[in-house]
């Protein structure tokens, strides 16, 4: 275990190499940066002396190296638009989308995995004709439109919850549902196919053979090797709360990382941009390397070779 | 006969030996819904087995005899319908016990053993914590006193040394060993009866001797019934005190080992029997027996002779004299064979004997 948690860990590291410089290349993609940083009225001259400033007029590798020693010192640069540090601008953001992310992945997860369970028990049954239609659903709903509704039903007619905001608990409980309602398919739908395969193998047979009683057969037996593909799954869906909650944390006025980074899109604000991208794709890179790990606790045939 | 040397050498104490009814039963049918009608895969088959003995179960595949040590788990497919005139276990009317009353049975008053060992055991347990769990389910028994007997019967089956085997994950072990585990395993709860369901199929030829060794010496040590369901007729030869041939869902042809070895009655068993080489007895270049024709497809209402076209050659029969008609019902005729009082095959029509048998009248008179 120990052997292949580092094995896994060195990959993590070179992902997180790899993403950073990428993520560093993007800020000359798009356009000269001095250019960008100077604004459209700028002159020549005015670009020049910001590419003498910022140090753009180096070598690009020594520029990589420099930013990289920087951003693991937590240092971002500062934002075109906000003129504060990016750092500092995500990490004022971040804590509004990690409740949001933590709380719809726990929702979509309660929500998916006994449903899932349930339909793969009896397949065609109403159970899994429910469970069809709500993912059905869930996957073909647009998440503003639902998130409309939500707002029109609980908020404007029942005065239940607050419409936006992020001041109590009640103001995360529909973007959780909104949310994690849109994560839920693709989990319940893997959990059933899933525990249809598993059921069907030879060890669930035996299991039976031996007279276990049916919630041993089923929670110990069939779910633990059927959960394995949907942990992974979590976890990038995890990955994907966290970056793309965009609509949702738009229509609901939370001002988290998502919104920012919507903000940050449009006003062109490349440094923050880059730090958000670099951001995510840790979360997604620490997130998976967590998966991973629970799936070789899961499954021994992973740990041990 | 040729095959007589291929049987083991039986000890009249055992024959001797005070028999007692493990498993009882009659009239066992399987009928499977699909595509087309109702596949009856098994028809009106009765079976028993006596504590210490060993039935085989022959067949070639599809013929049912897998559904039917399923159905006697009562673990068939939720789709299958079973139905049953008498099913005891020990004396013990099972047929009409609930899915509970059957769970307390399996894994603890009969046992099954599978053909996949490499399948058969969950690959996220050690071997520890999938036997442990058997002995808390049935007996109650956990902690140190558990894991000792659990040790106790790994040595039994031969896994030494069996501690290290314990925390081993089914990956870890080979074919041969995970099949001894599997056998362990049933055997943990001392049960009345086993089922093995081809154990040895999958293994390889030197594996499937010890293995076949094994559950031998085992079936003796724990006086256990044992069903053993194969296609391999040397296994059969090895292995069984009866023999019930099975073919397209009914059993064509039962009697001790010696009864069909010896003097095969049904073609369907003569047909078998020829299909096997043996040393010595066939030449070089000599093309070995088939049973010509096909096995009919058994969905829908079954009409007519279920042998028809595969008889082969008919073999000749002093009229009367071989096989005297022991019961009649509506599916088939039960012949009983002269010279053993529990050798019987079965016709399912007249026209099925008719083409099996030349009957010579002059010989009988």
């Amino acid at each position: 275990m120990l052997y292949y948690t580092l094995k896994r860990l060195a990959l993590a590291a070179l992902v997180a190499l790899t993403v950073s410089f990428i993520s560093f290349g993007l800020l000359y993609l798009s356009s000269d940066p001095a250019i960008a940083m100077a604004g459209e009225t700028a002159s020549d001259a005015d670009i020049e002396a910001i590419r003498q400033l910022y140090g753009f007029d180096r070598p690009i590798l020594v520029q990589y190296f420099d930013w990289l020693q920087r951003a693991a010192a937590g240092d971002l640069g500062k934002s075109y638009y906000f003129r504060t540090d990016v750092s500092a601008l995500i990490g004022e953001r971040l804590p509004t989308t990690m409740t949001l992310g933590v709380c719809a992945i726990t929702f979509a997860i309660l929500l998916s995995v006994p449903l899932g369970v349930a339909a793969a028990i009896r397949p065609n049954s109403l159970v899994d004709r429910i469970a069809l239609f709500l993912s059905v659903m869930g996957q073909a709903l647009p998440s503003f439109w639902f998130a409309l509704m939500l707002i029109v039903f609980l908020s404007v007619s029942l005065r239940l919850l607050p419409t936006s905001g992020s001041d109590t608990w009640l103001h995360f409980v529909m973007p959780t549902v909104v949310l994690g309602y849109y994560a839920a398919p693709a989990i319940m739908r893997l959990t059933r196919t899933g525990m249809l395969e598993v059921l069907s193998t030879d060890y669930i047979r035996t299991a039976r053979a031996k007279g276990l009683r049916p919630p041993v057969v089923l929670f110990k037996h069939a779910l633990r090797n059927a959960i394995i593909p949907v942990v992974s799954l979590a976890a990038v869906q995890f990955g994907f709360m966290l970056g793309g909650s965009i609509v949702v944390e738009t229509i609901f006025a939370l001002h988290g990382a998502g919104f920012l980074a919507w903000e940050s899109i449009t006003r062109n604000d490349l440094p923050t941009v880059q730090g958000l991208i670099l951001v995510f794709s840790l979360f997604y890179i620490v997130l998976t390397f967590f998966a991973d790990l629970i799936n070789a606790w899961l499954d021994p045939r992973i740990r041990i070779k | 006969m040729a095959f007589v040397t291929l049987l083991p050498q039986k000890t009249e104490i055992e024959e001797g030996a005070v028999s007692e009814r493990v498993l009882d039963v009659e009239n066992l049918s399987i009928e499977i819904p699909v595509v087309g009608g109702m596949l009856h895969a098994v028809d009106n088959i009765s079976l028993h087995v006596e504590r210490g003995e060993t039935l085989c179960i022959v067949g070639e595949s599809g013929c049912g005899k897998s559904l039917t040590s399923l159905a006697i788990m009562d673990l068939l497919p939720k789709k299958a319908i079973r139905t049953v005139n008498k099913m005891s276990l020990n004396d013990e009317n099972i047929l009409n016990f609930s899915e509970k009353q059957m769970s307390n049975v399996r894994g603890n008053k009969m046992g099954m053993i599978f053909q996949e060992p490499m399948s058969s055991l969950n690959p996220s347990f050690t071997v520890e914590n999938q036997m442990l769990e058997t002995l808390s389910r049935h007996r109650n028994i956990v902690g140190s006193q558990a894991k000792d007997l659990v040790i106790q019967m790994l040595e039994k089956v031969g896994i030494i040394p069996a501690e290290k085997r314990l925390r081993q994950y089914p990956h870890q072990l080979s074919g041969g060993l995970r099949q001894r585990v599997m056998i362990a395993m049933t055997l943990l709860c001392e049960p009345e009866l086993i089922i093995a369901d081809e154990p040895t199929t999958a293994l390889d030829v030197t594996i499937q001797a010890q293995i076949l060794k094994l559950m031998k010496g085992l079936q003796n040590d724990f006086n256990v019934g044992l069903i053993f369901i194969t296609h391999d007729l040397g296994v059969v030869a090895n292995i069984a005190d009866r023999v019930a041939v099975m073919y397209a869902g009914q059993i064509v042809e039962e009697g001790s080992v010696f009864d069909i070895f010896d003097n095969p009655s049904h073609p369907y068993t003569r047909g078998l029997l020829s299909c096997i080489p043996v040393p010595g007895k066939i030449k070089r270049g000599e093309p070995l027996g088939s049973i010509p024709g096909m096995v009919p497809s058994l969905v829908g209402d079954f009409q007519g002779c279920r042998f028809s076209g595969r008889w082969g050659d008919a073999h000749e029969q002093l009229d009367g004299a071989d096989i005297k008609l022991a019961s009649t019902s509506d599916k088939s005729k039960t012949y009983k064979v002269k010279g053993s009082e529990t050798h019987l095959i079965r016709f399912c029509c007249e026209d099925c004997l008719k083409k099996s048998y030349i009957f010579d009248k002059r010989k009988a008179s």
